[in-house]
């Protein structure tokens, strides 16, 4: 088992925790961007077709 | 000929996969990525790099990502351009999308280690400027999509694109042995390069990026799917 991380970064820390919060943003961005995409074409493609588009 | 997954053969196999694939690979992608975190903070700083060692576990995977997506984008234009296939086209689309993310995410958090081991944010050697370039060519294509109303014209010419950009990849890969860089060569393909207790968060965290890729290119893929059905039935119904 791994010891508790320390999140202390240090004299670091204005390198280390801008990367981290970047990286989640933009995985965030990503995340809700693709589901958002696929949920609007979706509900647009069933209104078009009706309930057959899966 | 070049025999085409099965799955992107027919849009609606690969409906029938992604609705399960997708979820399937978000949560891999959350575990692995969670343990990996966990981990990665829990090592020890590096005798030579301090804490900024952390920035490895986010920076390698999302600059081997920026590299893997743009090889699935090369090879689905390939598939688009010869097949004319839908579905390839869709994929090269969605991984453009995601790709400039990737690769974003590789300058900056490389920039942001870069300046307390290097003392610079930004040198113009060569790895950083042919990533740049990758990330040009991603913006590039997005670009060129957008700016071509004709559907089947638009995939076309941004398939070209990307296969032209695929010529930038062993550049990229390569650029620290051909040329002089402050840049490191790969750490990953040498055995024993990382101490296990580095090596095992960053493995870990290179497998939630993997999954995290395939999950979000599953959903895009979809959603672009839906797009096309729903605009092809609008264009029915304007018609009728």
């Amino acid at each position: 088992m791994a010891p508790l991380p320390d999140l202390s970064a240090g004299k670091y820390a204005a390198f280390i925790w801008p990367a981290y919060g970047l990286t989640a943003l933009v995985f965030a961005v990503m995340i809700i961007g693709a589901l958002n995409h696929a949920r609007r074409w979706k509900r647009r493609a069933q209104a078009a077709r009706g309930d057959d588009a899966r | 000929m070049i025999p085409a997954p099965a799955f992107l053969a027919n849009p609606e196999r690969f409906m029938a996969f992604s609705r399960w694939a997708a979820p399937l690979l978000g949560v891999v992608a959350v575990a692995c990525a969670l343990v990996g975190l966990w981990l990665g903070f829990s090592a020890p700083p590096d005798y030579q790099q301090g804490e900024t060692v952390r920035i490895m576990f986010i920076h390698v995977p999302a600059a081997i990502m920026s590299m893997f997506v743009y090889a699935c984008l090369g090879v689905a234009s390939l598939l688009a351009l010869v097949y004319r296939h839908v579905l390839a086209d869709c994929a090269a689309q969605a991984a453009a999308v995601l790709g400039t993310g990737f690769t974003l995410l590789a300058l900056v958090t490389g920039s942001l280690w870069g300046r307390p081991m290097w003392g610079t944010w930004w040198v113009w050697d060569a790895r950083l400027t042919s990533v740049l370039v990758l990330f040009l060519f991603y913006l590039a294509y997005l670009a060129l999509r957008a700016s071509i109303d004709d559907e089947a014209k638009a995939a076309r010419a941004a398939a070209i694109l990307a296969l032209v950009g695929l010529i930038n990849l062993p550049i990229v890969h390569f650029s620290v042995y051909w040329w002089n860089s402050l840049h490191q060569g790969s750490t990953m393909l040498t055995p024993g390069a990382l101490a296990p207790v580095y090596a095992a968060p960053l493995y870990l965290m290179l497998l939630a990026y993997l999954a995290g890729f395939g999950s979000l290119w599953l959903v895009r893929i979809r959603g672009e799917l839906w797009r096309r059905r729903a605009e092809a039935a609008a264009l029915r119904a304007a018609r009728a």
